[in-house]
C-alpha cells in the first residue's frame, strides 16, 4: 500500500467518524427540539397517575440536561446499543437488520436494473442525437424525472394490481398468513412492482447523463482523430467512447445511493413493501424515536458507502489517476 | 504530373441558430483553390483562427454535421464524394493532428494507433505499428503508456506515426508544430520533408510563417476566407517576386525583412469585393465592388485586380 492510498483511506475514515457523529448528534437534538414526548408515545393513551409518570420520567432521564442525554445517546451508540423499539418491543438493531434486508434486496435489483437500461437508453439516444429516438428518451426522462415517484408507484399499481391483476396489490404475504410460511415466490411476486417503480424512476437521471456525455465525448477531438483514420459507426463509439462515459456514469449510479433510498421510502409506502422505508414512516407516525435515530444512522451509513464506492472507483480505476500511484512508488 | 490532390473553388460555412429559430450562415471559407502533386509539400498558411483546419476536415470528410462545403475535392482524378471519403480516409489520405487532444485519454497509444481491426489480424497490425514506432525512435514501452504519459516530442511522434501506419499518399497535417520545443519543430520539419522524399502528397496547413518556408515546395496564402496568392516558397525569399500586396507586406514584417508593419485586420464578414480592399495600398473603385478571382500566371496562382501579368 503507497502513501496515496494510505492518505486517501485515512481522509475517509476521519470524514466517515465526523459525519456520523454530525448525524448522531443533530438528528437528536432534532428530535429534541419536537413536539414527541416519549413518555407519551410509550403509554400510547393509557391512563397513569401523576406519580407514575414522574417515576417513567425519571427512569428514562425525560428532564436531564440535553448535553447529558446527548452524551448517554452517543457513549450508547458507541457499544452498539441503539436502544430498544417502542412499537416492536425489540432492539432497535434487530428491526432495522430485518427490514433493511429487504430493502436491500429491492434497492439492489432497481440499481441494476435501472443503471443497465438508463446507460443503454443514453448511449442509443446519444448516437442517434437529434433523431426521434433520442426525443423519445428525452421525453420519458422528462417526465420521469418531474413526477414524483410515489405516483408512478400508484399508476403502476392501478395499472398491474387492479386493472391487469397479475401481481397482489400489497403486503409482503397474503392477509392470514404469517410472514416466515410465505413462499419464496409469493415474496418475489411482491418484489416486482416496488422495483419496477424505482427502476423505471431511476432510469432518468442516468440516461440523460449518459447522453449528454456520449454527445460531448463524441465532438471531441479524439473522436475526430479516430474518425479521420476510419473508424466510424458502433465500432468507434465501444472502442473509443465507452470507456470514457462508463467511469463518470457509475459514478452517478453510486452516487444515486441518496435518491435510491429517498425513493424505497415512498415506493414501500405505496406497495405496503416491509423494508427499512416503510418502518421509518411507521417510527416517525407513531413517534418511536430509538427507532427512527437508528434509521437515519443507517440511512447516513449507506449513503455514505454510495459516494465512498463513487470515489473509489475514479482512485482505482481511471489511470491518469491510476498511474499517477504507480509514478509515486517509483 | 497529374495532381494528386486538387481542390477547388471550396466554400465552407455552418448553419447556426441565433435567437430561436432565426437561422444564420456563417462564411468562414469563401473560396479555396489550391493542388498537391506526389511528392510535394504544400503549405497553406493563414493565420490562427481563420478556419483553415476546415479545409483538412473537409477533405477527410469529417466537418460537423451543420457545416455545408461546397466545390469540388480531387483526389487522383476523382471527385471525392462523402462514401468516397469514408473509404480513403485512414488509408490513403491520413491526417496529422495538432496534439495530445486528439488522443483518447484512456486508450493505451499502440491499441490507439493499430485501429478497430479484427481479432485475428491484431497480432500483425502491433507489429506494423511497432515497425513504424521505431522508425520515428519511439520504444516499446511507448506502447503501453496513456496519452497523458506522453512528453511533448513523444506524443508528436506518436501523433505522426499513427498517422502514416496505413502507408498513405496523401498526409493532411493540420498545425503539427505550435507550442513545440525548437528541436521537436526541426525534427517535424525534417519529417514531413521526409515524407515527400517518400513521394507522399503533404499538405501542410500552418500559421507559422518560418515552418511553411522551411518545409513546403509551394505555399497558399489563405486570407479572410480566400486564396490569394500560390507561389513558390523560393520567391519568398524576395519580396519583389511576390505577387499579391497582402504576401508582400506580410513578409516584409518578418524581423529580418526590415519588421515594417503594416495596419489593419482581417475582415470578419463577407465584403461585396477584394477581400483586402480596406487594407490595400493599390486598391481602386472596381476592386471594392467585384471579388477577382485566383488566376493562373507562369505556374503562380494570384487572386487580385491589379495584377496585369508582370511581377512589378
Amino acid at each position: 500500500m503507497n502513501n496515496r492510498t494510505k492518505t486517501f483511506i485515512r481522509n475517509k475514515a476521519i470524514h466517515f467518524i465526523l459525519l456520523m457523529l454530525a448525524v448522531a448528534i443533530f438528528s437528536f437534538v432534532l428530535l429534541e427540539l419536537s413536539p414527541i414526548d416519549p413518555v407519551n408515545a410509550y403509554l400510547k393513551q393509557a391512563v397513569i397517575s401523576p406519580e407514575q409518570r414522574i417515576m417513567l420520567e425519571q427512569y428514562w432521564g425525560v428532564n436531564q440536561p440535553l448535553t447529558t442525554k446527548i452524551w448517554g445517546w452517543l457513549s450508547n451508540l458507541l457499544q452498539g446499543n441503539l436502544g430498544t423499539s417502542l412499537i416492536y418491543r425489540v432492539p432497535v438493531v434487530d428491526v432495522i437488520v430485518e427490514r433493511f434486508m429487504a430493502s436491500f434486496v429491492l434497492m439492489f435489483f432497481s440499481w441494476i436494473i435501472s443503471g443497465f437500461l438508463g446507460f443503454g437508453l443514453g448511449i442509443v439516444a446519444g448516437k442517434n442525437k437529434g433523431g426521434w429516438i433520442d426525443k423519445l428518451v428525452k421525453l420519458y426522462c422528462y417526465i420521469l424525472q418531474s413526477a414524483p415517484s410515489f405516483w408512478i408507484g400508484l399508476l403502476i399499481l392501478i395499472i398491474f394490481s387492479v386493472e391487469l391483476g397479475w401481481f397482489p396489490i400489497g403486503m409482503s404475504v397474503a392477509i392470514g398468513t404469517v410472514s416466515s410460511d410465505a413462499t419464496i415466490w409469493q415474496w418475489l411476486a411482491r418484489l416486482v412492482l416496488p422495483t419496477l417503480t424505482l427502476s423505471l424512476v431511476g432510469v432518468a437521471p442516468i440516461a440523460m447523463y449518459t447522453r449528454n456525455e456520449l454527445v460531448n465525448v463524441l465532438s471531441s477531438d479524439y473522436i475526430l482523430f479516430a474518425r479521420a483514420r476510419g473508424e466510424s459507426g458502433w465500432p468507434l463509439i465501444e472502442r473509443q467512447a465507452l470507456r470514457n462515459i462508463l467511469l463518470p456514469a457509475l459514478t452517478l449510479q453510486f452516487q444515486n445511493f441518496a435518491e435510491l433510498f429517498g425513493g424505497a421510502v415512498l415506493v414501500e409506502q405505496v406497495f405496503s413493501y416491509p423494508g427499512i422505508g416503510q418502518t421509518a414512516v411507521a417510527a416517525g407516525l407513531q413517534s418511536d424515536v430509538t427507532l427512527l435515530l437508528g434509521i437515519v444512522l443507517v440511512s447516513a451509513v449507506f449513503v455514505f458507502v454510495g459516494n465512498l464506492l463513487a470515489d473509489v472507483m475514479y482512485f482505482f480505476v481511471d489511470p491518469r489517476i491510476r498511474e499517477n500511484e504507480y509514478l509515486d512508488k517509483n | 504530373m497529374d495532381d494528386l490532390l486538387n481542390v477547388s473553388n471550396i466554400s465552407i460555412s455552418f448553419t447556426q441558430y441565433v435567437q430561436g429559430l432565426n437561422q444564420h450562415v456563417l462564411k468562414v471559407i469563401s473560396d479555396l483553390s489550391l493542388s498537391v502533386k506526389e511528392g510535394e509539400v504544400v503549405a497553406i498558411l493563414g493565420s490562427s483562427g481563420s478556419g483553415k483546419s476546415l479545409l483538412a476536415h473537409a477533405i477527410l470528410g469529417i466537418l460537423p454535421e451543420n457545416g455545408n462545403c461546397e466545390g469540388d475535392i480531387v483526389f487522383k482524378g476523382e471527385v471525392l464524394s462523402q462514401e468516397r471519403k469514408e473509404q480513403l480516409r485512414g488509408k490513403e489520405i491520413c491526417l496529422i493532428p495538432q496534439s495530445v487532444n486528439f488522443l483518447d485519454p484512456l486508450m493505451k497509444v499502440g491499441e490507439q494507433a493499430i485501429g478497430d481491426v479484427p481479432k485475428e489480424e491484431r497480432e500483425e497490425a502491433f507489429k506494423k505499428q511497432r515497425d513504424v514506432f521505431s522508425k520515428y525512435g519511439l520504444s516499446e514501452e511507448v506502447d503501453d503508456l496513456y496519452p497523458f504519459e506522453l512528453s511533448g516530442g513523444m506524443a508528436r511522434k506518436v501523433l505522426l506515426s499513427t498517422a502514416l501506419l496505413s502507408n498513405p499518399e496523401l498526409v493532411v497535417a493540420d498545425e503539427p508544430t505550435p507550442g513545440l520545443d525548437s528541436q521537436s519543430v526541426k525534427e517535424t520539419i525534417k519529417d514531413i520533408k521526409q515524407m515527400a522524399q517518400d513521394g507522399k502528397g503533404v499538405l501542410l496547413i500552418t500559421h507559422e510563417i518560418d515552418v511553411a518556408l522551411k518545409t513546403a515546395d509551394r505555399i497558399a496564402i489563405f486570407y479572410s476566407g480566400y486564396v490569394i496568392e500560390i507561389n513558390k516558397t523560393e520567391n519568398f525569399n524576395d519580396v519583389n517576386n511576390l505577387l499579391h500586396p497582402y504576401t508582400k507586406s506580410l513578409i516584409e514584417a518578418l524581423p529580418r525583412n526590415g519588421f515594417k508593419l503594416t495596419e489593419g485586420v482581417q475582415p470578419l464578414d463577407d465584403v461585396d469585393g477584394c477581400p483586402y480592399f480596406e487594407n490595400c495600398p493599390i486598391r481602386d473603385d472596381f476592386c471594392k465592388n467585384n471579388i477577382p478571382s485566383l488566376i493562373e500566371h507562369d505556374g503562380v496562382m494570384i487572386r487580385c485586380h491589379k495584377y496585369n501579368g508582370e511581377v512589378e
